[in-house]
Order: C-alpha cells, then structure tokens, then sequence
C-alpha cells in the first residue's frame, strides 16, 4: 500500500502572531522528509498540522493511500507519532498502556506481540513494570512502542532521540530504516545527525 | 465511519483505563468523597434534623451530591491534559469513545459517591423514608444527569488556566434544570406526598438531550 502526504500552502497563525509559514511540499512512501528550523519556527505545530490534530489556518492537508483520499478517520490506525507534547499514562504498566492503545485503536494487539516490540526497543522484561517508574530515556523508547505497535503508514517524529543514550540514537537509526520502505517517515529536529537521515530537508523560518 | 459498536467497545477500555487509573492514584475518589463526608457530619452535627422539612432535607441532600459533582467530576479531562496523556488519547482514540468512555466513568464515580452520601446522610440526619423506591430512582437519574452535564464542561474547560473556578461557573447554570427536578423528586420521595413523574420523565429527558448534543459536540471541543 502506498501512502502520500500533501501539504498545499498550509500556514497557521495564534492571534496575530504567525507560527507557520505557507508551505507546499509532499512526501510519500519510502522517503523521509526532515523538517528544521529554529525554536518557533513552526516544526511542532506543523507535525500537529500532519497529524490533524490542529487545523491550519489556510492551506490543506491531504492523505493518500493508493490513490484514494483518505478521511479524518484513518489517521487512528495510519499514524504513528512520537512527540515531546505525548506521555503515556504513568500508573499503567507498560504492557498495560500498548494494550489500552491498541484496544481504542480497534487494532489487534497481544500480550506476546506487545512484549516483542517492547524487547525490540531495549525494554525486555520491563513489561509489567510501572511507566511513572521509567527513566526519560526508557519512556521514550516506549514512545515509540506506542507509535510503531500499529504499523503506521504515516510516521511523525518530533525530536525523536531527545532523553536517549547513544544506544537509543542507534536504536532510533534501524527503526526509520526498517521502518521506510512502507511508510512515511516526517522527521522534525535540530540535530545535525538526523538531518542527514532525511531523504530532503525544508527549512522552516527562513 | 466507525460504528457505534466499536464505539461502545472502545468506550469501555476508556472506562476500564480509568477506573484503573483511580484505583491506583484515588485521584478523585479522595477528594470527592472528603467532601460529602465532611459537609454532611458539619450540617448533621448543626443542624436538628426534626427542624428540616423534607424540601429542604432534598435541598441539602443535592448540594453535598452537586458540589462533590463539582470536586470530582472534572478530574477525569484534567488528569489527562495535566498528565499530557491527552496527546496520546486524541491520535488513538475515537472522539465519541473518549467522550462515552468518560461520561461512563463519571456516572459510576458519582454513583459510587451518591452509595456513600444516602445512606449517610438518611441515618445522620435520622430520616425515615416512606417512598423508598422514589429516593433511589432520583438518586439515580440525578447521578446520570450531573454525569452528562459535568463531563461536557470538564471536556470544555479541561485547557484553560483557571479550570477548577470555570468549571463550577459553566457547570451551574448547565446543571440547574436537572438539579431541580432530581430535588423535587427527592423531596416527594422524602415527603411521601405528591407525584414525582414529572420530574423524572425531565430527568430522562434531560440526560439524553445532555448526552446526545455533546456526542454532537464533542469532537470540536475535543480536537483543535
């Protein structure tokens, strides 16, 4: 299934003040899109834009699958998002959080297949362990638990290696790369490492 | 579209999130039921209990129950956005799950606080009932009703700064009608004179008007 994201000259602004630009870009499966900028420029509120989380000002925003335009209602079980705005519930285990989310996605989800992921992100043997117990680096990682477990189409990532070791920035590295070739990867940061892992970069605040 | 009976499905893991949340912080339930508790042995310990007709017994019956109501009831929104776990329910979960699954919530925690404040109050203030069965069926749509009333506003107020004060202000005026009628009926049941069929067929009326404009309303005050 391919997957394509459009923005055609979507802007937001708060009040009088401007916080995104118009900006025209596409991207689709297989590729990553990386967007930087500086503090303000609009990187957040452009992945809140993607997510259809915030309406823009002007502008549309458009999803594609295989040609078809998808509604409001697919971003549940087509996106995945990682966010320094996101925190999974502190007095859930972690098992219990990708269970919870799995359930009100509709999608299926198992004990086994929770564990398996959360192993995959360096979390093995932590599944029935409180989240509010986490370190920040171990709730990232289980962040991303929550973003992938659903085998997103779409994929945000807005500082995704903030709170994370050198292992972790690895980690991060292999799962946009086992990720791509069926999804689309949107990559907001400011670290110069990440920018290379992005196919094209758009520069916000320019 | 996703259909109402995945709503409902989903509905309910909101609630058995929730409650399992409560269980493990009693982030709500203290509060609340420190409230009732506390205002209730304050007026019983004041006030003689012969001197209350059973207006006003109703009367301060629904005030301990609306303003525990006002204690509690906005927590269940709060929680998720000072807890910044709303990000994480808005991108999972359906509008009307997270709006059901919640209203699901509130009516039981206020059921569980009406369990605690009845009987507590019928054996304070020394009151017997004759209509039993009425006291119970308007504690009950009463419940129903500050539930569906509440859970809109908490939805509403859960981002602005000063939510605990703006929520008892926009809950008030949006509670009245019900408010009246679950003390009308309350103070028939009390009385053992009078009909209270009215009052209840408003209480109906009420809850499903509540419930069915803010299953309307819910995802423009629930999204951007």
């Amino acid at each position: 299934m391919s997957f394509e994201l459009s923005l055609d000259q979507v802007s937001r602004t708060f009040g009088s003040r401007r916080a995104l630009k118009p900006l025209t870009a596409s991207v689709s499966t297989g590729q990553v899109m990386v967007v930087t900028g500086p503090n303000g420029s609009g990187k957040s509120t452009l992945l809140k834009i993607v997510a259809r989380l915030m309406r823009p000002t002007s502008g549309r925003v458009t999803w594609r699958s295989d040609g078809k335009e998808l509604g409001i209602e697919a971003s549940r079980t087509l996106l995945g998002m990682v966010s320094p705005d996101l925190t999974l519930y502190d007095e859930l285990t972690a098992i219990e959080n990708l269970a919870f989310f799995s359930r009100v996605r509709g999608v299926a989800g198992t004990r086994a297949s929770s564990e398996r992921i959360l192993a995959e992100l360096g979390l093995a043997g932590r599944g029935d362990d409180l989240v509010g117990a986490f370190s920040s680096g171990m709730k990232q990682r289980l962040k991303f638990a929550f973003a992938l477990m659903h085998r997103p189409r779409l994929l945000l990532l807005d500082e995704p290696t903030s709170n994370l070791d050198e292992q972790g920035v690895l980690m991060v590295r292999g799962l946009i790369e086992a990720a791509r070739n069926d999804t689309c990867i949107v990559i907001a940061t400011n670290e110069p490492e990440e920018v290379l892992w992005g196919d094209f970069v758009i520069k916000l605040g320019t | 579209m996703t259909s109402s009976s995945n709503w409902a499905r989903e509905a309910v893991s909101v609630l058995a999130k929730d409650v399992t949340s409560e269980f493990r912080t009693r982030y709500a339930l203290s509060a609340v039921l420190l409230f009732a508790i506390t205002a209730l042995a304050v007026v019983s310990f004041s006030v003689s209990p012969y001197s209350l007709e059973p207006d006003a017994q109703s009367a301060f019956l629904w005030t301990v129950l609306f303003f525990s109501a006002m204690t509690g009831l906005s927590r269940s929104f709060v929680r998720e956005e000072e807890g910044r776990t709303a990000l994480a329910l808005r991108l999972a979960a359906a509008p009307e799950a997270v709006y059901l699954g919640k209203l699901l919530f509130n009516v039981v925690l206020q059921a569980a606080v009406s369990a605690v404040v009845l009987p507590l109050f019928l054996v304070l203030m020394d009151i017997s009932v004759p209509l039993p069965g009425l006291l119970a069926a308007s504690a009950a749509m009463g419940t129903l009703a500050l539930a569906s009333s509440s859970t809109i506003v908490a939805a509403i107020v859960s981002r602005a700064n000063s939510r605990g004060a703006l929520f008892a202000v926009l809950a008030f005026p949006i509670s009245l009608p019900g408010l009246a009628s679950a003390v009308r009926s309350s103070a028939v049941a009390l009385s053992g004179t009078g009909s209270a069929s009215g009052d209840l067929m408003t209480l109906a009326a009420y809850s499903t008007l509540m419930i069915a404009s803010s299953l309307l309303l819910f995802d423009y005050v629930w999204n951007d």
